[in-house]
């Protein structure tokens, strides 16, 4: 199948590739583009470890085709840091240690970002179900909520 | 010094940049091959033809394999040889790899596996204990029986008596990294594997077999897992062995990852139980005699079947001194995956089964199941008043905390004050009950395979004083590496940033057990201590020498050794050995002591220690629905003197979180074919964010090993896993508030389940 070429811009900077129309956006991120950050935890959507932004909504990049990126802005975990800086989410993640494998944190992150920038100030409840299609198998989520909520707090009085 | 410091997990802030390196995240070679299995469509019968045109035509394909391509052994158990690769012509499980396709991507390799064209001559499947019973099919010639004194007995001559069975189900592991791994040719048939593997020696040895060379010509190595849970201790091998037949053949690097359909279809889970049991006791709830029958499920291959069965029996007991018990346990082979080791590796099994007659036990006598389990406690060792304080396979019980650790959990959680409520409140209401139980954990420590329980290290100093540390433990999330380099640190007086940690690999130290049975931090962090001393010793006696004092007296601390009056940084100190020709590599070795053990008999000393641990859950659940939620939970929980309490902690909230996924939500399905139903998160139901408990508080008990283990610490994997039980107890209790019987609810409590047994109680159907 001929390859199709994709115009679009990854955490900030402008990409181009070619690939297969039947490609995720997942496997794009991961096999050309050596953004490795975002994980294939299941492939059908139901795990969250792949999730990226594009156009800042929250999709799983594996429901997503590689494709449809074309003229889109995509954000993914590689891009949540400014240089060494890390994000207040990132800080508060390994303060808190919420994190212990680590293969769901990629997603959460992405997850947790995208609910702070529409409502930085979540209840507990509102935080436990956005998150509730990131699996974590690890951690029990405690210290993940704990983390997202002192992130916020902290990211309120900053702003 | 490090040890007990709260430090994060030694790879976090890798982990939240997305730059930790996973097996399929290592940039491969272009020529890389993919693989994949091409799998059985029928549960049990003999291959007729097998047709793999298709699957050679099919895009992308360089290779395909069948059993007659395989260069040396067909074989990747860790046990007894009954596991081929590749079907040797019988198939024994749907899903089982006949066939193995190696090409130029991933999805052309998995869009080929499945063009095969295979008949059979299908045969019918055993998929039930019962089934196999009935047939005879197992492993070992018939069950095994530990006992103590005359259960039945004791039981016949009891005040009272309950009895019951019960299925308890199995659970998939779905650690979020499915099985991976890559190899790389090397020279004169050598071969590098990166392998998801908790145990990278036997992968080192099912490579070398599946090749035919010896383990010399095969290194493994693996820096991290994506989760593990005993579902990476022996169910890699069959990638690992695949990718290094293919590389060496052909000369390319070869990786391997199964999709999430294909990892739960293929790979072992925990063992599914049906239990049975008589109790007798006395008016006041004391136990006189109980009898277990275990059939467990073991699936199509041995595997670990036999110590997970055995340790099952071994914590038939829990935390109760039961004067007169016998265990029968039958290892029954079934045409389902092969079930294999999962975190408490059959212990939460044995466990849920004396929880479940304490249960049943209270509610006959309608006494508090707290005060009941309290009467039945082993002794405390300051409060000893039983003439007979052992165990049913004569271990004696000497370091029981948890009289002191349940007081404390009923007064912290407001335990009696909030069942006198709930009760209340059950009273008023009638489609919503709220039920409260609380779970003792003891748990055994130390491989029941005796020679097991060692462990190597290898650490090395550099000139400059910076430390390269590595042992034969592997990393899964749970913490291992960075609890291991606060010991380092801490026996040299020396920062964390002066010590590194490397990925676990068979040419650095070698022979090693998995990371398995909670084993980790107790076994490889004494092997690292034993290796930082004999450094210690030779820097110590040389700069003595140099600066005229007693090498005793030589102290490493706050980064500096302190010789006689001379106070030296560790850095210069380590400089001034390497110009005084001192040797700074050194190796260290571990073996747990005082273990004895018959596993025939089923007697002496399996375990080291016991660790404790101890919860309390709420939950409420819907008459109409069977839908429940976890309301709050509460744990106090024994680590020893913890080496790290935010990763202990982390450990126990996400081992109690697993523990009730897998009594609650988890339900394995097969259809009347073999076939995996639930064989993806779409269907098969671990816990989510929105299902942790509303109230979650967790606490390490205060308390030191009685025994001389690492710092005086205690392992932490598995025994919080057991935690869980709390929750399915707790589901009873709401339960029984419908009605008078008792609710004998299944595992999992699922809400059909809750929703069952809620009308048995309320309608008695
Ligand atoms: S990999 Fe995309 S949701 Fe699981
Ligand atoms: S930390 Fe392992 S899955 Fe979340």
């Amino acid at each position: 199948m001929s390859k199709v070429h994709v115009t679009t811009s990854i955490n900030g900077d402008s990409t181009e590739y070619l690939c297969d129309p039947r490609e995720t956006l997942l496997d794009v991120l991961r096999d050309q583009l050596n953004l490795t950050g975002a994980k294939e935890g299941c492939g059908t959507g139901d795990c969250g470890a792949c999730s990226v932004t594009m156009d800042d909504r929250l999709v799983c990049s594996c429901l997503v085709l590689g494709v449809e990126a074309e003229g889109k802005e995509i954000k993914t975990v590689e891009g949540i840091a400014e240089g060494e800086t890390l994000h207040p989410l990132q800080r508060k993640f390994i303060e808190h240690a919420a994190l212990q494998c680590g293969v769901c944190t990629p997603g959460i992150l992405i997850a947790a970002k995208s609910l702070l920038e529409k409502n930085p100030d979540p209840t507990e409840t509102e935080v436990r179900y956005w998150l509730a299609g990131n699996l974590c198998r690890c951690t029990g989520y405690d210290k993940i909520i704990r983390a997202v909520m002192d992130a916020a707090a902290e990211m309120r009085e900053a702003a | 010094m490090s040890v007990a410091k709260p430090l994060p997990h030694d790879a976090a802030k890798l982990h939240v940049t997305g730059t930790a390196r996973y097996i399929d995240d290592i940039p491969v070679p272009a020529d890389c091959l993919h693989l994949a299995f091409g799998l059985s469509t029928i549960a049990k019968g003999r291959i007729t033809a097998m047709d793999l045109d298709a699957v050679r035509n099919s895009p992308g394909v360089v290779d395909v394999l069948t059993a007659d391509d395989l260069p040396a052994e067909n074989d990747v158990s860790p046990s007894i040889h009954d596991e081929p690769l590749l079907s040797d012509g019988s198939v024994h499980y749907l899903g089982q790899p006949l066939f193995l396709v190696a090409a130029t991507s991933h999805r052309a390799a998995r869009v080929a596996a499945s063009k095969g064209d295979v008949t059979y001559d299908e045969e019918e499947a055993l998929l039930t204990v019962e089934a196999a019973l009935q047939a005879n099919s197992r492993f070992e010639d018939g069950p095994r029986i530990y006992s103590k004194g005359d259960a039945a007995a004791a039981i016949d001559g009891a005040a009272r008596m309950v009895e019951g069975s019960f299925d308890l189900g199995g659970q998939e592991h779905f650690y979020l990294e499915s099985q991976a791994a890559m190899a790389m040719p090397q020279e004169s048939g050598d071969v590098l594997v990166a392998s998801s593997t908790q145990h990278p020696t036997e992968i080192q040895h099912k490579v070398a077999d599946g090749l035919g060379v010896p383990m010399h010509s095969v290194r493994v190595e693996t820096r991290r897992m994506g989760g593990g849970f005993g579902g990476k201790e022996s169910q890699g091998n069959a990638l690992a062995v695949s990718c290094a037949i293919v590389a060496v053949k052909t000369g390319r690097a070869a990786k391997m990852r199964y999709d999430r359909d294909d990892d739960m279809v293929i790979t072992g889970k925990r063992h599914a139980f049906k239990i049975s049991y008589r109790a007798g006791f006395d008016e006041e709830g004391h136990l006189q005699g109980v009898e277990f029958l275990h059939l467990v499920n073991c699936g199509w291959a041995q595997d670990l079947s036999l110590p997970v069965a055995d340790r099952a029996m071994l914590h038939a007991d829990n935390a109760y001194a039961i004067p007169a018990i016998r265990i029968e346990s039958h290892r029954l082979k079934t045409n389902l995956q092969s079930f294999t080791a999962y975190r408490g590796f059959g212990g939460p099994q044995g466990m849920v089964g004396i929880e479940r007659v304490m249960d049943h036990v209270a509610h006959d006598l309608g006494i508090d199941p707290v005060e009941l389990r309290k009467r039945n406690y082993y002794d405390a060792p300051d409060n000893r008043v039983r003439a007979d304080n052992t165990t049913p396979y004569g271990q004696e019980v000497i370091d029981f905390e948890l009289h002191g650790m349940t007081d404390k959990l009923l007064d912290t959680s407001n335990y009696a004050t909030r069942k006198a409520e709930i009760a209340e409140w059950n009273a008023k209401n009638d489609r919503l009950k709220r039920g409260i139980a609380f779970s003792p954990v003891k748990f055994g420590i130390s491989f029941t395979l005796t020679h097991l329980n060692q462990a190597g290290a290898l650490v090395h100093i550099y000139q400059d004083g910076s430390v390269h540390l590595n042992h034969g433990g592997t990393e899964m999330g749970q913490g291992l590496f960075q609890k291991v380099a606060q010991v380092a640190a801490s026996r040299f007086g020396i920062g964390m940033h002066l010590v590194k940690i490397t990925a676990t690999d068979t040419a650095k130290v070698p022979n090693t057990s998995a990371t398995a049975a909670s084993s980790g931090a107790d076994l490889n962090g004494m092997a690292v201590k034993v290796a930082c001393d004999t450094l210690r010793d030779r820097m110590a006696a040389y700069l003595s020498e140099q600066h005229q004092c007693d090498a005793a007296s030589v102290r490493f601390e706050g980064g500096n050794v302190h010789v006689g009056e001379n106070v030296i940084p560790f850095e210069k100190a380590a400089a001034q050995c390497y110009q005084g020709r001192i040797s700074l590599s050194a190796t260290g070795f571990y073996k747990t002591p005082k273990l004895k053990w018959d596993r025939i008999k089923g007697e002496g000393r399996p375990f080291f220690y016991f660790s404790y641990g101890a919860a309390i859950t709420e939950v409420v659940t819907d008459k109409l629905t069977g839908e429940y939620r976890i309301l709050r939970t509460d744990i106090l929980h024994d680590a020893g003197a913890t080496l790290n309490p935010v990763l202990d902690i982390g450990q126990v909230e996400g081992a109690y979180v697993q523990g009730a996924g897998w009594l609650t939500t988890e339900e394995l399905v097969w259809n009347d074919k073999g076939r995996l139903a639930t064989h993806a998160p779409s269907t098969y139901k671990i816990p989510a964010c929105s299902d942790r408990p509303d109230v979650f508080n967790v606490d390490l008990w205060d308390g030191k090993n009685r025994e001389d283990t690492i710092y005086r610490s205690k392992a932490v994997g598995e025994p919080p896993f057991n935690l869980g039980i709390s929750a399915w107890l707790a589901l009873s209790d709401a339960v029984g508030a419908y009605g008078d019987a008792y609710p004998a609810i299944n595992a999992p409590a699922t809400s059909e389940e809750v929703w069952r047994s809620i009308r048995r109680v309320s309608d008695g159907v």
